[in-house]
């Protein structure tokens, strides 16, 4: 069920990580749901944003300069720490393993895309079960319907924004054809939901 | 989460029976990946559950067989990131030429785009004649596409760029005869190489090396078999020999990171300490 963020019912669960995944017209989306996040944030957030190669590689010292946690590319094998935002590396599937590191793999692509949301969100949806927060913004395939459904099916919380002001409506109505997701919210309330969900697991 | 949790049991009872039956040991290899790949077989396997699926393989060897090409990844290109021959060429062949004779490893070839960059790499620096080259993987299948030498033309064509970047001194065509939609490699690139099955999880070193090439391997690997092939690559290197890995792997977390040093950090170019 769609709960708004207004309702004082609203009870959000404890979560130990956010996945976010994002494609056409992300990079303005993403800043703009991250600009919430203070010093103190304490959950880490694992993102997969399509974008070719060359500009990918450019991506964390773009959100490095305008946001006050430490961002990074994620590396192979990484321990998964908290406060920290990753993004995945150009060309390769990003996987949340079982002892919550990451781990990188090169198999097919998902819907023309390498990395793929679906990938980190099944996975994610995994290792962490109910404790993880999914949310799919805009985009112009299909890819992270499927892992977002997954991460609903493992009892995790899923936020999807909403198509209607999304740049590209394609991804997040996808996301709505497979499953009715927690939230279904504007960039501004999405950056809201962050700082609560943070508040109440840290 | 009840079904989950029965999945992750019969994950781990499908590779400890691979193992047990066919000695291939995928036991510590990244589970996320693993996971992936035998789903995704088990629909192609129209099997209900990996149960079902695991009694197939245990009774049949071909499905076994059938099953390996689903668990290893043969996703490769010629010259893949082009600046990494770039500096192999820079860096490490004036040293190599300096030795009478070479031999060189690469290790997880596939099908075998990265045998063939090597050999061409080598050819154009004058140094084919004198080395050996051992190209290892675990699927034979794939071995056998590697000795065939047949890539789909369309591939090459993408390939044809990767090798001018990579400091390419010919025309890319010069080494293959097109047939169809088939690139054909000259035969004389693998004159010099031996095709061998061989495991990094479970065999151990053939022979002294100077160069060894493993990209995009160790990413399907956990720590401890990572650590497993630093050694054997680490055993099977000469005094200063070369290390090679794909652009995302990293010696710096493993327990031989103080036995290598970084020759050119960015391209994971690695040097025997």
């Amino acid at each position: 069920m769609n709960r708004s963020l207004t309702d004082p019912q609203r009870n959000l669960p404890v979560v130990d990580a956010i996945v976010v995944g994002a494609s056409a017209g992300g990079v303005e989306a993403l800043l703009k749901i991250f600009s919430t996040i203070g010093p103190d944030f304490r959950l880490p957030i694992i993102t997969v944003l399509h974008l070719s190669d060359e500009r990918r590689s450019q991506l964390a010292q773009v959100f490095q300069s305008r946001l006050p946690i430490p961002v990074k590319e994620a590396d192979d094998k990484e321990t998964i720490a908290p406060g920290t935002l990753y993004f995945a590396a150009p060309g390769y599937h990003l996987s949340v393993e079982m002892d919550l590191s990451l781990s990188f793999s090169q198999e097919e692509r998902v819907f023309h895309s390498r990395p793929s949301i679906d990938i980190l969100f099944a996975s994610a949806a995994d290792a962490y079960g109910e404790r993880l927060a999914g949310i799919l913004l805009t985009g112009a395939n299909h890819d992270g319907a499927q892992g977002l459904a997954t991460i609903k099916r493992n009892g995790g919380l899923t936020v999807v924004q909403d198509p209607a002001q999304a740049q590209a409506r394609t991804m997040p109505e996808a996301a709505l054809a497979l499953h009715t997701p927690d939230y279904l919210l504007s960039l501004p309330d999405i950056g809201q939901l962050l700082v609560d969900l943070e508040r109440i697991a840290c | 989460m009840e079904h989950e949790r029965n999945i992750d049991i019969e994950l781990r009872l499908l590779i400890e029976a691979i193992y047990l039956k066919y000695s291939y040991d995928f036991r510590d290899y990244s589970g996320a990946s693993i996971k992936r790949r035998v789903n995704h077989a088990l629909r192609q396997f129209d099997c209900k559950t990996i149960s079902v699926l695991q009694d197939r393989v245990l009774h049949d060897a071909a499905a076994f067989m059938q099953l390996l090409q689903f668990l290893t990844i043969p996703v490769s290109e010629m010259f893949r990131d082009p600046s990494h021959f770039l500096a192999i060429r820079r860096e490490v062949v004036p040293v190599l030429k300096t030795y009478p004779s070479i031999k060189v490893w690469i290790a997880g070839c596939s099908t075998g785009e990265e045998v063939y960059s090597t050999a061409i790499l080598l050819r154009e620096e004058g140094l084919l004649e004198r080395t050996i080259i051992y190209a290892t993987d675990i699927n034979p299948t794939s071995l056998e596409k590697a000795k065939q030498g047949i890539f789909s033309l369309e591939n090459v064509r993408a390939y044809t760029e990767n090798y001018q970047k990579a400091g390419g001194q010919r025309a890319f065509s010069d080494y293959y005869t097109a047939a169809y939609d088939y690139a054909i490699f000259d035969k004389s690139l693998r004159e010099n190489v031996t095709f061998a099955d061989h495991s990094l999880a479970t065999d151990s070193v053939f022979s002294e090396t100077q160069f060894i090439s493993c990209r995009n391997v160790l990413i399907y690997f956990n720590k401890k078999l990572q650590d497993r092939a630093f050694g054997l690559f680490h055993e099977s290197l000469c005094h200063r020999g070369f290390l090679v890995l794909g652009s995302k792997e990293t010696l710096d977390f493993s327990s031989y990171s103080g036995d290598f040093e970084s020759l050119v950090k960015q391209e994971r170019i690695y040097r025997k300490s």
